[in-house]
């Protein structure tokens, strides 16, 4: 392999070299911004995992896996994980194999950013050996297998059906431009390395190519052109990259690091916050998660469109897909990337000035106390559960049986826990509402705190600061009973099906012991979508804006969902769940508390 | 004065001509579904702040029809959202709520 141009130039570079600097540069400015715009704390953090050697090789891990492979998305879906993966690997390959020949062949010339790129044009092939032929062998199967890729790319964008998405991304100009240029990327490349094949080599597709070219074409005049529009193909590519959605390939590069590292989303738009919007590429699997989705005029308002506007800064659609979303979580369980669409929301919320700001400053919390103190298990129903008292009083009676000596917080009505609060982006407002109640619940001197709402709980369990007090979810404390023996399920034949509330399962990792506590108690069926993929019922306070028609449509397509199952009756675990299904469910609904109370006995009476 | 063991309440009479309902007017602008409680009270019953601030939707509306200050009932909201559960007419009254600090300019 020779060096066929002296110069080691040609001007056809140019377009490459230039799109190439140009996102450099642009990169360079992204991370140092960013960087800025972390707290010290986070950037310390940030930069002490990028020397530990575990986060480090968890970072090259997890890119590899999840940028180069595409792990999660071959787990979701094989067509659009080989689709996604196909390009991304094959591209990957094509540019290190491109530096291996060079550095084989041409050492020299490794200091040029464009030699691996444009290798064949430059080389000429004077003798065939084995490294040499391997390579070119892998070249040329790595480019084939780009273009499966890109391929199957044009299918998905004209039949999505076939993927088994039933709704993609409507794409801006911007997209489309890059979109065209990043599929032209290839076959030019084919086209050019084919035409030049009988000068540098090739391999099984390039030469056979070259060979049917040269039957009918008897000169080397197409040759510049093709290369010229490779380099063309390219630069357009790298200079529309940081405005379209293909800024998420070096945004995610920053994203997984910073996820590793243990950041949060701390601002509405800057630092993590803005990471996380550069990083999704409008793939579109959150659309067909949503609920809202089951209106079409609610598409809009998923979460690729929220990063969408972010980066528009369209500051009155922010607002509105902001408002909208029922914060279910759905979209960032499914999410490849891990946008997290509904913190991402909470934090556009927290944004809003109100002229008339909450103040709690007359609730004297001594009563409160003094009515939660006497034993070392306090339970909280939560408000929402004076609208189904029932659930209450099940767990009551539940632990009534099982012996436990318990007091129940807010028998009397008490204080919200301040999560719809927290998620409406009125932080101070919650906080405020936090610490009355911590101190209602340090002063009464429990040690455990049974919380029978999903709600309450995981704001429990995220943003209360307890101190000796463990915080559990009756599920997993009547779990705990039934292991020790102190309570006793019998069968029932009714044939439930479990809802996971969005809160409980997505929220706070619970999917076992209801699941478990149900088949101890009854028959359990799966709904078609369950587990991470639950819908949400539609009564989630984390929406500010949706009508009450719209949530009609949204539990009504989580009733159907949960009809999949044929089961006699619902179950679920969450006092807003079963108020909004209770509402419109052609069967009966009941919540786990009172599926467990009708069916056990305690402890002393299996005794007598 | 003397005592006679039990007093007269103030009166409650309305002039709409002179009270101001400018903020009701915006809020509609904002929650047109305000216009539609049917003051029903199902709001007030369920209120989680209603023990502590006297919050209830119902009064707050109410009081905004006819130009009465309803600040200290709003500041005691905790937007629980009980509230849009039991609401017989389908009222968005969080975002009301959310909508009335917003513009509030007493
Ligand atoms: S938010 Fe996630 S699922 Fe939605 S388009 Fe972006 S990457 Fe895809
Ligand atoms: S959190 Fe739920 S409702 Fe909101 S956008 Fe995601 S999937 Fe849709
Ligand atoms: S949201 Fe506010 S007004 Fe409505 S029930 Fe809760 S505390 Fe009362
Ligand atoms: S429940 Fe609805 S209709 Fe009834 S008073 Fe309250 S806001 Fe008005």
């Amino acid at each position: 392999m020779i060096d066929r141009i002296p110069s080691g130039f040609h001007p056809f570079v140019l377009p490459f070299m230039i799109g190439m600097v140009f996102v450099l540069l642009y990169c360079a400015y992204g991370i140092v911004k960013i960087m800025i715009q972390l707290t010290a704390e986070d950037r310390k953090k940030f930069l002490i995992s990028l020397v530990t050697p575990k986060t480090l090789l968890k970072n090259i891990k997890d890119i590899f896996c999840d940028c180069l492979l595409h792990v999660k998305l071959w787990k979701r879906n094989k067509m659009l994980g080989f689709m996604h993966s196909s390009i991304a690997f094959g591209w990957f390959m094509l540019i290190v194999l491109g530096h291996i020949e060079v550095i084989l062949f041409i050492p020299e010339r490794l200091h040029t950013f464009y030699y691996p790129i444009f290798f064949n044009y430059f080389v000429a092939e004077n003798d065939a050996t084995v490294a040499g032929s391997l390579l070119f062998f892998l070249m040329d199967f790595f480019l084939l297998l780009v273009l499966t890729g890109i391929a199957l790319a044009i299918v998905k964008r004209i039949r999505s059906r076939i993927f088994g998405m039933r709704r993609t991304t409507r794409h801006s100009l911007i997209n489309h431009i890059g979109m065209y240029a990043l599929w032209a990327i290839f076959p030019l490349r084919l086209l050019a390395e084919g035409f030049t094949a009988h000068i540098s080599g090739g391999s099984f597709l390039t030469i056979p190519l070259n060979w049917v070219f040269r039957q009918f074409l008897g000169n080397d005049l197409n040759m510049l052109p093709t290369w010229w529009a490779y380099s063309i193909a390219l630069g357009v590519f790298m200079v529309v990259l940081p405005f379209s959605r293909f800024m998420h390939i070096p945004a995610e590069m920053m994203l997984i690091p910073m996820r590793n590292a243990g950041l949060k989303i701390r601002g509405a738009r800057k630092g993590f916050a803005r990471v996380q919007v550069y990083s999704c590429p409008n793939c579109g699997v959150c659309i067909d998660a949503c609920p809202m989705s089951v209106s079409k005029a609610n598409i809009k308002d998923c979460t690729v469109y929220l990063t969408r506007q972010i980066r528009r800064g369209n500051e009155k659609r922010i607002a509105e897909i902001s408002d909208k979303c029922l914060l279910c979580g759905k979209c960032e369980a499914l999410c490849q990337v891990g946008v997290e669409g509904p913190q991402l929301r909470v934090m556009q919320r927290s944004l809003r000035k109100y002229a008339l700001e909450p103040d709690y400053s007359n609730i004297a919390v001594e009563p409160l106390v003094e009515a939660a103190s006497g034993s070392k298990v306090l339970y909280f129903s939560g408000c929402m559960s004076q609208l189904t008292p029932e659930i209450g009083r099940s767990v009551e009676s539940v632990l009534r049986k099982a012996g436990v000596d318990f007091t129940w917080m807010d028998r009397d009505g008490g204080l919200c826990c301040g999560r719809p609060m927290a998620t409406a982006g009125r932080l101070d407002a919650a906080r405020a509402i936090v610490e009355k109640n911590e101190k209602i619940i340090l002063g009464s001197g429990a040690d455990t705190l049974l919380v029978s709402c999903p709600i309450c709980y995981k704001m429990f369990r995220e943003s209360y600061d307890l101190p000796g007090v463990r915080v559990v979810h009756y599920s997993q404390y009547f779990s705990g009973l039934v292991k020790l023996g102190q309570l006793k399920l019998e069968k029932s034949d009714i044939c439930y099906v479990y809802h996971d509330p969005c809160e409980l399962g997505r929220g706070c990792g619970i999917y076992e012991e209801p699941r478990r506590l149900i088949g101890l108690s009854a028959a359990i069926a799966e709904a078609d979508k369950t587990r991470e993929e639950s819908v949400c019922c539609g009564g989630s306070l984390g929406s500010l804006s949706l009508s009450f028609e719209q949530r009609r449509k949204i539990t009504q397509g989580a009733l159907d969902n949960l009809y999949t199952s044929h089961a006699d009756a619902i179950a679920t675990a969450c006092p807003l769940c079963k108020a909004t299904f209770a509402r419109y469910s052609d069967r009966p609904v009941r919540d786990l508390a009172e599926i467990i109370d009708a069916q056990s006995t305690g402890y002393k009476q299996t005794e007598r | 004065m003397m005592d006679f063991g039990f007093s007269l309440s103030k009166s409650s009479t309305l002039n709409l001509d002179t009270a101001d309902l400018s903020l009701y007017k915006k809020l509609c602008e904002l929650s047109p579904d305000a216009r539609t409680c049917m003051a029903c009270g199902s709001c007030s019953a369920t209120c989680t702040a209603g023990p502590f601030s006297g919050m209830s939707v119902r009064k707050v509306i109410l009081d905004l029809q006819r130009g009465r200050d309803v600040k200290a009932m709003v500041q005691g909201c905790m937007l629980c959202g009980k509230c849009i559960m039991v609401c017989p007419r389908g009222i968005n009254t969080r975002n009301l709520i959310l909508n009335l600090c917003k513009i509030y300019d007493r």
